[in-house]
């Protein structure tokens, strides 16, 4: 099951430079430890220790944020597109 | 009654509008309604006139700001030629801290205004202006930052205004969508609304930039407002500029409301979830916000050519 997932510039030296990777896994935390594997050092920075999303990490799964679908137990389908974004000021 | 003291009397109870012709079902037994607030007709055109006066009056009651002071604040653009009104008509000085990468509009209006720009680098985006910000209110201890990111004045407005003005003419309301920046119009009517209408959705819907944007060199840079809280939403949303700029123009030519981008990322997120209840053979009233008109874009190239060069022009800028 192949699930595009997009990386932001910053943590980019974890993917060889890669703007975006594939990965698979039926929830975002099975997702993310399979990225782990292709790509050692990755889920160190998106995970806390205590085992949640780092506070300046966003995820979104087909543009909605993780955060209010079930956080890392959101579960994923062929075809789904993730994004990762660092939190970063918006406002006018 | 449509006579006001001053200008600044004028703000707020904006009109609420229906989208007969984007609403899934606007007639019939169970409709799925579409609903704009049209903040841009505050008086200097944008919702942030809600959170500038009542930061102002704010910091005045606490004896921050007294006569002839300079306020400092980082702003993309919008708050701060609200700011700059309202300083000007009170008394105050006014410093703008303001990423480079924003339209020449917002610049122009705010010289006009008499207010100060000083310019953050693009990299970075409003995180940077922010950074910038910090560090110049501490250089010059005697200015007054009003901090639209963290004070409970810019929430509080909402709270006060926008939440009573949508339940009076929607008492129907399901559901609420706006932009998150400050956070502070979804934090202040949000919270208003959950409190009378427990079962209400509150949908935030937030701009996704180009690269640029997001240049940290580390993530423990990135930035939450001090004003954020998880628990008043239901659901937030990241809107691209293409999907943004789409909405805009669906909005001109279906319902004839000329609005600024971060309109039509309020808008794709609104559509988002009025579509999912009409699949599921619901009802709702789904209020969202209209931030700003579009004439401070126009030389961004977001209402000229095709969608696909419109969004391309947009890599890079603020447009929210």
């Amino acid at each position: 099951m192949a699930i595009e997932v997009k990386i932001p510039t910053i943590l980019r030296t974890y993917t060889g430079g890669a703007k975006s990777v594939d990965g698979s896994g039926s929830t975002l935390s099975a997702l993310i430890d399979n990225l782990d594997g292709a790509h050692p050092g990755l889920k160190g920075r998106l995970i806390t220790d205590e085992g949640s999303l780092h506070r300046f990490v966003n995820v979104y799964v087909n543009d909605e944020d993780v955060r209010f679908t079930g956080s890392l137990d959101t579960t994923l389908n062929d075809g789904d597109s993730v994004t990762i974004l660092p939190a970063v000021a918006g406002g006018q | 009654m449509a006579r006001y003291e001053s200008l600044i009397d004028a703000l707020g109870d904006t009109p609420l509008v229906g989208l007969p012709h984007l609403s899934p079902r606007w007639e019939g037994e169970r409709p799925v309604r579409l609903w704009a607030k049209l903040e841009d007709r505050n008086p200097t055109g944008s919702i942030k006139d809600r959170a500038a006066l009542a930061m102002i009056l704010a910091a005045e009651a606490d004896g921050r700001l007294t006569p002839g002071c300079t306020i400092l604040e980082p702003t993309s653009g919008n708050t701060g030629i609200s700011l700059a009104m309202v300083a000007k008509l009170r008394g105050y000085g006014l410093v703008c801290v303001m990423p480079e990468n924003t339209s020449i509009e917002r610049r122009q209006l705010l010289e006009m205004f008499g207010a100060r720009i000083i310019s953050s680098p693009a990299a970075g985006g409003s995180n940077q202006a922010v950074a910038t910000a910090k560090q110049l209110a501490e250089q010059y201890p005697d200015w007054v930052m009003l901090y639209q990111y963290g004070n409970p004045a810019n929430a509080q407005a909402h709270y006060e205004g926008t939440g009573p003005e949508l339940l009076r003419d929607l008492p129907t309301i399901t559901h609420f969508v706006a932009g998150l920046g400050t956070t502070g119009t979804l934090m202040g009517t949000g919270r208003y609304l959950r409190e009378k209408v427990p079962d209400i959705a509150i949908i935030a819907a937030e701009p996704r930039y180009g690269e640029l944007v997001y240049g940290l060199r580390n993530i423990d840079e990135g930035f939450v407002p001090e004003l954020y809280d998880n628990s008043v939403l239901t659901s937030r949303f990241s809107v691209t500029s293409y999907d943004a700029l789409r909405r805009t123009r669906d909005l001109i030519e279906q319902e004839g409301i000329f609005a600024g981008i971060s309109t039509g990322a309020i808008l794709h997120a609104a559509l988002s979830v009025a579509e999912r209840v009409d699949a599921a053979g619901g009802q709702a009233d789904v209020a969202f916000v209209v931030a700003d008109g579009g004439w401070k874009y126009l030389s961004t190239g977001a209402y000229a050519g095709s969608l696909q060069q419109a969004a391309e022009r947009l890599e890079g800028q603020l447009w929210a």
